[in-house]
């Protein structure tokens, strides 16, 4: 039976479940990272206790997910040669020295200094303290940008030559890493990874809220994550609008699969929903508003957008993914605009932190980022489809010389494997929220540490003041 | 465009940083994995406690030098990149799994109590077994030889899987055994410590074994091996590494009897080193043992050129950073919990 499974299809199966995993626990480090060293440096600025307390509490949080990611990631390294070997070898000289680069510049930095800030309390001063979680969060940051770099270049290759050998040889590096696609992509990711965080803390501290429980913590917790919802997700969009445009400019296939459109024409509709069907090659129960696709994407009623049929069958990505996941991506931002707007209202009625449905509201919310990266991921990635290097090679072209039973059973093993331990990674996540941030400081003393002396310096400075 | 080509031998020069690497991966991680070895065998779980925290703040950096030595293959010689996983396709995923299961027991370990601790303790334990286990294999598969038609893989599923395989594991679990007992005789005290001396010299015995076992069989296996090692004056020139490896054996275990806490750590390194370069030399100039040299594996030179540039500058600041996280982090580890 194993032996009549496409290896192509196994093979894409598997990346796509080991890479989708991944892709949650750096979207929610970039985030935090940055949070962390924000609440740092609130701390070291004005003395509050409450920063610290939430610090302590997010960054096992953060640990936790980093070392998840860490250990995903391994395996991230592997795939392109245990499962694309094929494209490994042809496009190796071109984007094997980004991965380098994010190795050397990034990998060792976060490594290093995650150890600092996290065993370095006793060790270090609190300025050094907060210049490891800068230079972590800074890492996260170097990371995002050579993968980022290395996905758009097979996104919209440019500065390459395709060598006598079939072969693809680099002839500028500038244009190999800035690719048309990768400032864009790099913003909306970082962005969205802004937001994933921003809406798991906003749930949280909504959560404690709710139960009346850390109300300090929380208010931080609810009211940064606020800030964010209110001034970023807006800015998302404008940013994934810019993104789609440079899309369209450059891979209008996947951009007609979004929209679920088949034909081209001028003054294209707007489908808003409907089931985009492959053979019958058009978009069943579609519910329309005419001219718009054309007016979003080309600023003009009339524009010209190519339809889906422009290419030959074997040239169109599959469009009920791409069309849906793009529903799904752009559905969530507009709650979490929405949420930054009635934020704002409740804010001005001074009701931001005891209005019940809202709390509820974000709760239900805290997977949303994570939920909108995936979508957005698989958007991008299904809709370059068939090609793993648009218009150069084929996904199937690309795959490594390993028999399909291989595929299948790491597959399984990996399915088994991730499920059991991010399973329980997010227990015991649940477990420190559970927790909160002010029992955070009894479990250093049920383990019989001494109080770090950050904290024990501080509670010095606040008798000072009370004196 | 950059091209250092005409000024540096590339490809050699990267054949020394890759192997560097990986050297250095096999080193760190390796004592954080022998830990993992060890970790069942220790008295208490005070001991136990001890042994993670000995290793909690280093053994994600140690594991960067995998990434390092696989990307850096990737970006430097992609083909051999290209064969040898395809080739080791599931010893590498095993060992990727093995290393997801010790990963995580270290954040894991200290949040859960009582029953589920133990689960933690046991997939440090034989996440890190396994990990070291699969390194030996895929080592073993590497110096038997891999099939290649032009420019891929062309064995079977399971060609990596063989007794001398299966030997080269054990081999490298008892050399991990080694590297962890000695870091742990550096790193604790007390009963944490004598313990660990005690592992770590029944241990020597094992690994000088194996290590005699694979200097003996590889010259028989392959006769350009064979010719390299054993004709003159190559022999003599070449002599001083098994020597030496044998002579930093026998101190070490000497040091460990009179008390010595620093050097047997640093002699394990050497005697690791003298290992790998006994491999090294044996497989020069091949990277895919013995179909593709390291010059028919290169990139393109102006990818070699680019990525040089970058590691020249960033490989001293990597090393400096890494060595200020084990200054930070000097002294003897305690039980209490880190985290």
């Amino acid at each position: 039976m194993l032996e009549n499974l496409d290896p192509t299809l196994l093979a894409r199966i598997q990346f796509a479940f080991t890479i989708s995993f991944h892709i949650l626990f750096p979207a929610f480090t970039i985030g935090l990272a940055s949070w962390l060293a924000v609440l740092e440096w609130r701390w070291l600025k004005t003395g509050k206790q409450v920063y610290a307390d939430v610090y302590r509490m997010w960054v096992k949080i953060f640990a936790v997910t980093f070392g998840m990611g860490v250990v995903s990631g391994v395996v991230m390294s592997f795939q392109f040669g245990t499962n694309w070997s094929r494209f490994a070898d042809a496009g190796g000289s071109v984007l094997g020295p980004l991965l380098g680069y994010e190795v050397l510049t990034a990998f060792f930095l976060e490594a290093s200094f995650l150890g600092v800030m996290l065993f370095g309390w006793n060790r270090v001063s609190p300025k050094m303290h907060f210049a490891a979680t800068v230079i972590v969060a800074v890492g996260t940051l170097i990371s995002a940008f050579w993968i980022l770099s290395a996905n758009s270049w097979m996104q919209t290759p440019q500065g390459f030559r395709v060598g006598a050998d079939g072969l693809l040889y680099p002839t500028g590096w500038l244009l190999v890493i800035f690719n048309p696609s990768f400032p864009f992509r790099f913003v909306h990711m970082i962005t969205a990874a802004y937001l994933t965080t921003a809406f798991t803390v906003a749930g949280i501290g909504a959560f404690y809220l709710w139960r009346q429980r850390h109300i300090a913590h929380a208010r931080v917790m609810f009211g940064m994550a606020m800030i964010m919802a209110v001034f970023v997700a807006p800015l998302q969009l404008v940013l994934g609008d810019l993104h789609g445009l440079n899309t369209f400019k450059h891979q209008p296939a996947k951009v007609a699969a979004m929209e679920g459109l088949w034909e081209t024409r001028q003054g294209a509709p707007l489908v808003l929903f409907g089931w985009p069907d492959q053979q019958e090659e058009m978009t069943k129960y579609a519910l329309e508003i005419p001219k718009m696709s054309s007016l979003i994407l080309t600023h003009d009623l009339d524009g010209e957008v190519k339809g889906l049929k422009e290419w030959p069958a074997d040239e169109r990505p599959p469009a009920a993914w791409v069309f849906w996941a793009f529903r799904i991506m752009v559905g969530l931002g507009m709650l979490m605009i929405a949420t930054g707007v009635i934020a704002i209202v409740l804010y001005f009625r001074k009701r931001l932190f005891d209005t019940r449905w809202f709390q509820y509201s974000c709760m239900a919310l805290t997977p949303a980022g994570f939920v909108a990266v995936l979508a957005g991921w698989f958007v991008t990635e299904v809709g370059r489809q068939p090609w793993i290097v648009q218009g150069l090679m084929r996904t199937q072209d690309a795959t490594s010389p390993v028999i399909g039973t291989s595929i299948a059973i790491s597959l399984a093993a990996f399915i088994i494997v991730y499920v059991f331990v991010f399973g329980a990674g997010s227990y015991y996540i649940l477990r420190l929220i559970g927790k909160g941030p002010e029992d955070a400081q009894a479990a250093y003393g049920d383990h019989g540490v001494e109080k770090p002396p950050i904290v024990t310096e501080l509670t010095g400075k606040k008798g000072e003041q009370h004196a | 465009m950059l091209n250092f080509e005409s000024f540096v031998d590339l490809p050699l020069i990267w054949y020394g940083l890759i192997a560097t690497a990986v050297f250095l991966y096999i080193l760190l991680d390796g004592f954080d994995l022998g830990v993992g070895i060890l970790f069942p065998f220790a008295p208490t779980d005070q001991c136990r406690d001890r042994m993670m925290n000995s290793i909690a703040p280093f053994w994600d950096g140690n594991e960067t030098w995998l990434v390092l030595g696989g990307g850096g293959l990737f970006a430097a010689f992609p083909l051999a990149y290209a064969i040898i996983m395809p080739a080791l396709y599931i010893p590498v995923i095993i060992m990727l799994l093995g290393l997801i299961f010790r990963g995580v027991a270290f954040e894991f370990r200290f949040k859960a109590a009582g029953k589920s601790r133990r689960i933690w303790d046991d997939a440090f334990h034989f996440g890190s077994l396994v990990a070291a286990f699969m390194q030996g294999v895929i080592i073993g598969a590497i110096v038997q030889g891999i099939k290649v038609e032009g420019r891929s893989y062309a064995g079977g599923a399971f060609d990596w899987l063989d007794a001398y395989s299966v030997m080269t594991g054990v081999a490298v679990v008892f050399g991990y055994a080694l590297l962890g007992g000695t870091w742990l005789v550096m790193k604790t005290d007390g009963e944490t410590r004598d313990w660990a001396k005690k592992c770590a010299s029944y241990v020597i015995g094992y690994v000088a074994v194996f290590l005699a076992i694979v200097s003996i069989s590889m010259p028989i296996m392959n006769a350009d091996i064979r010719n390299l090692w054993f004709s003159m004056p190559n022999f003599f020139f070449l002599l001083p590494i098994p020597v030496a490896s044998l002579v930093m054996l026998i101190i070490i275990w000497r040091d460990l009897h009179a008390g010595r806490e620093y050097r047997p750590f640093l002699l394990s390194f050497g005697v690791f080193l003298t290992g790998y370069l006994g491999i090294a030399i044996s497989m020069w100039p091949y990277i895919v043992p013995f179909e593709i040299t390291f010059r028919q594996a290169a990139a393109a030179p102006e990818s070699q050129s680019l990525l040089l540039v970058g590691t020249i500058i960033m490989l001293p600041v990597v090393l400096a950073y890494v060595g200020f996280c084990y200054y930070l982090f000097r002294g003897k580890a305690s039980h209490e919990s880190l985290y």
